[in-house]
């Protein structure tokens, strides 16, 4: 693609800048979209029908009219918050969630930014949320923000470790971090997907990686920073208007790349999963974006089912549980590896 | 929270050393009166240690709307059960029953068979409904927001019936003294024979989706366990006392109405999952006691006799001058109704004894040590509402 648009346009910086903004095309969209599904799933789970009024079908302009609300909304920052931090901090978590998108191969033909350390990247970039997470909660000067702040922070802290783990596992079997090449080599049909290889390490790392992913994105069973019951809105608290706005878009811009990196390291991201029926760029977008979106429909379905755990219970079950597993699974994969060569 | 930042200079050596010379500072938050899960104006002052809660206060009094002096104002004591609706207002029904039982007991009559089934059927369906409210809402204190939506469901059908029968779906003004407002309707066994056989079923689903869910045994059991030597201190009543394993049910132990007449069991916290007197157990119980109210109004229905639904009773009720102290099994515990007489229309006092204000004084002795989520679970596993305790 970037070399399409280079022919198109004859200029390096233009091409780079509407390449950096072809993922923003896709996270506003797809937010917009999966809250009012995140709503229509919740509602017809429960017994209701969920938004059926705004704009005619099913309500499926829902989002976009609460966008508009959100937008009127009179920008206020509390008298005793650390303004400047206050400011920053949507920017910075939304920064650090879109960041991630670079790396992400949408489809054989566009990525980002195709560099081989691209799994690397996203896992460090992604990081970066935290902090400003946690800037979030202590510019609001509310203890229940700090609260929310102090949670996410030990919570997104612990949790990197499984998952940087599982997806190690990965890494060994492809023997590369660049994830057009990760693509690659799950070619064919959906055998050739790595959770069918090495099983059952590649699969327990699949378990493991999503289980630690929902912990990173904050959603139920793990949606302890934001826990409605105990911390009213957690981080989010005392904001409003465009900078909650921005914090929510965050917040489901990073559920899509979570996704999009586990159907990318276990479901083969772009390929079909039928060899060369509907395969090529395009398809291989559509075929990306279902998995993705499979995925997100299961945090979904998990989130409308389970009740949340409890902050010591979380650690326990990050720190006793998934790493000791993913280690097994890592030491499991490694040998493999090496005995099979 | 500058101070809480500053560590000391000393440098510490070992780790008991680092424990102390990192100064760490118990945080007084306020939970409450606007707060997701105090199930109304409660507020609690928490006396944090991180997450550990050191204390807790709970400050009441944000919903008084003065109940008893209203009573001594009223001009007839048919007046006063519009308010007693507005206690416990999730199962208003039990809170007629107890006061028109206190004011026949007082005037000294008896009411016709058939008002004492109806009564006792409406008083169930009550306890089913103040049950469902009391565990969907513990679903969405512990963070399962959809049980809480079946709930409302099943709840619905519950309420169908209730306005069929009096016209109202909240407070319904049903229970008077010496009678009913209205009898039943004719096609009533059937639909509530219908309720049963639809609502048993649903009590299984509702235990496979959360009661069983092993994330919700973790969070509810071996949490905020109340002995029962402590919960009979706090002299605590209803599912919170049974859950400590206490066989206490005025429905048995201080037989109204036809109770005697029917037979049924009383569910008690077995400390299946945790121990004796946990908040699963005191879960649990509500989920038995559903049962168990089914099963009586199933027994009630059959054994409804025709007949009038008033005793004869003058339409100016002037009883003598005396006193009396009545106490009813709500769905949240000992509810009693002592009322004192002058011989005029009106009553001179009237008191009441509220299941959820005495319990929710047990809140503290329950919470010493636990974390802020367990708070929220074990304030939800006691179920109060802020109409009864503030009166």
């Amino acid at each position: 693609m970037k070399e399409l648009l280079l022919d198109a346009l004859h200029n390096e910086a233009l091409v780079y800048t509407l390449m950096a903004f072809v993922p923003l095309v896709w996270v506003v969209p797809f937010a917009l979209f999966a809250v009012w599904w995140e709503r229509k799933i919740s509602a017809h789970m429960q017994d209701r029908l969920g938004p059926m009024r705004t704009g005619g079908w099913h309500g499926w302009s829902q989002t976009i009219a609460d966008i508009m609300k959100l937008i009127q909304k009179e920008d206020i920052i509390p008298a005793a918050a650390d303004r400047k931090l206050f400011i920053l901090a949507p920017y910075l978590v939304f920064a650090g969630s879109y960041a991630a998108y670079a790396a992400i191969p949408f489809s054989a033909a566009y990525v980002g930014a195709g560099i081989n350390i691209g799994l690397f990247y996203v896992i460090s970039i992604s990081s970066l949320v935290v902090v400003g997470l946690l800037m979030a909660g202590w510019a609001s000067n509310n203890k229940w923000s700090l609260f929310g702040a102090m949670r996410s922070a030990a919570q997104i802290v612990s949790y990197e470790i499984p998952v940087a783990l599982a997806i190690l596992a990965v890494v060994m079997v492809a023997g590369t971090f660049d994830l057009q090449e990760i693509n690659r080599l799950q070619t064919g049909w959906f055998w050739h997907w790595f959770v069918f290889q090495k099983f059952p390490f590649l699969f327990g790392a699949l378990l493991i990686y999503f289980v630690a992913s929902l912990a990173e994105v904050n959603r139920t069973p793990f949606d302890i920073p934001e826990a409605e019951s105990e911390l009213v809105a957690g981080y989010h608290t005392e904001y409003g208007g465009m900078r909650f706005a921005l914090l929510f878009l965050s917040e489901y811009a990073n559920m899509f790349a979570v996704s999009a990196i586990a159907s990318t390291l276990f479901f083969g991201g772009w390929n079909s999963p039928f060899g060369d029926w509907l395969a090529g760029p395009v398809w291989g977008l559509a075929w990306f974006l279902a998995k993705g979106m499979t995925f997100i429909f299961v945090q979904m379905w998990l989130r409308w089912t389970l009740p949340r755990l409890r902050v010591d219970q979380l650690m326990y079950v990050g720190w006793k549980v998934l790493i000791p597993f993913s280690f097994v699974i890592v030491l499991g994969v490694g040998f493999w590896v090496m005995a099979v060569r | 929270m500058e101070e809480t930042m500053t560590q000391s200079p000393a440098a510490p050596a070992t780790v008991a050393g680092f424990a102390r010379a990192l100064k760490t500072e118990e945080m007084v938050i306020s939970m409450g009166p606007q707060h997701p899960s105090t199930h109304g104006v409660l507020r609690l002052e928490l006396v944090v240690d991180g997450e550990v809660v050191v204390d807790v206060i709970p400050h009441i009094g944000y919903l008084h709307r003065c109940f008893e002096k209203h009573c001594e104002h009223m001009t007839n004591y048919q007046q006063v059960i519009p308010y007693a609706d507005r206690m416990d207002y999730v199962a208003a029904m039990s809170n007629e029953f107890g006061f028109v039982v206190a004011a026949e007991k007082l005037l000294k009559i008896t009411v016709p068979e058939r008002v004492e089934y109806i009564r006792v059927i409406m008083a169930e369906f009550s306890r089913i409904v103040s049950h469902l409210i009391a565990i969907g809402t513990y679903g969405m204190d512990i963070g399962a927001f959809t049980p809480f939506l079946y709930c409302m469901r099943d709840r619905e059908r519950v309420l169908d019936i209730f306005e069929e029968t009096c016209g109202a779906r909240l407070l319904y003004n049903y229970m008077w003294v010496g009678g009913l407002s209205h009898d039943v309707r004719p096609n009533f066994a059937e639909k509530v024979k219908d309720f049963c056989r639809y609502f048993r079923p649903k009590i299984k689903e509702l235990n496979d989706l959360l009661s069983y869910n092993k994330i919700f045994i973790k969070r509810t059991a071996n949490v905020g366990v109340l002995p029962a030597a402590v919960a009979l201190n706090y002299a605590v009543s209803g599912p919170v006392l049974r859950g400590s394993g206490v066989q206490w049910d005025l429905r048995k132990n201080d037989p109204y109405s036809v109770y005697p007449k029917l037979d049924f069991e009383i569910p008690v916290g077995k400390g299946l999952k945790g121990t004796v007197g946990d908040c699963w157990d005191r879960y649990m119980v509500r989920v038995h006691e559903m049962e168990q109210s089914v099963n009586i109004i199933e027994q009630a229905v059959d054994k409804l006799p025709s007949g009038d639904i008033a005793a004869a009773i003058p339409k100016r009720i002037r009883p003598d001058a005396g006193d009396i102290y009545v106490r009813t099994e709500t769905p949240k515990g000992e509810l009693g109704y002592y009322i004192v007489a002058d011989g005029t229309a009106s009553p001179f006092r009237v008191k009441v004894k509220s299941p959820c204000f005495v319990n929710l004084s047990a809140l503290p002795a329950m919470s010493r040590g636990a974390m802020i989520a367990d708070i929220v679970a074990i304030l939800g596993s006691i179920d109060i509402v802020l109409g009864e305790v503030d009166r």
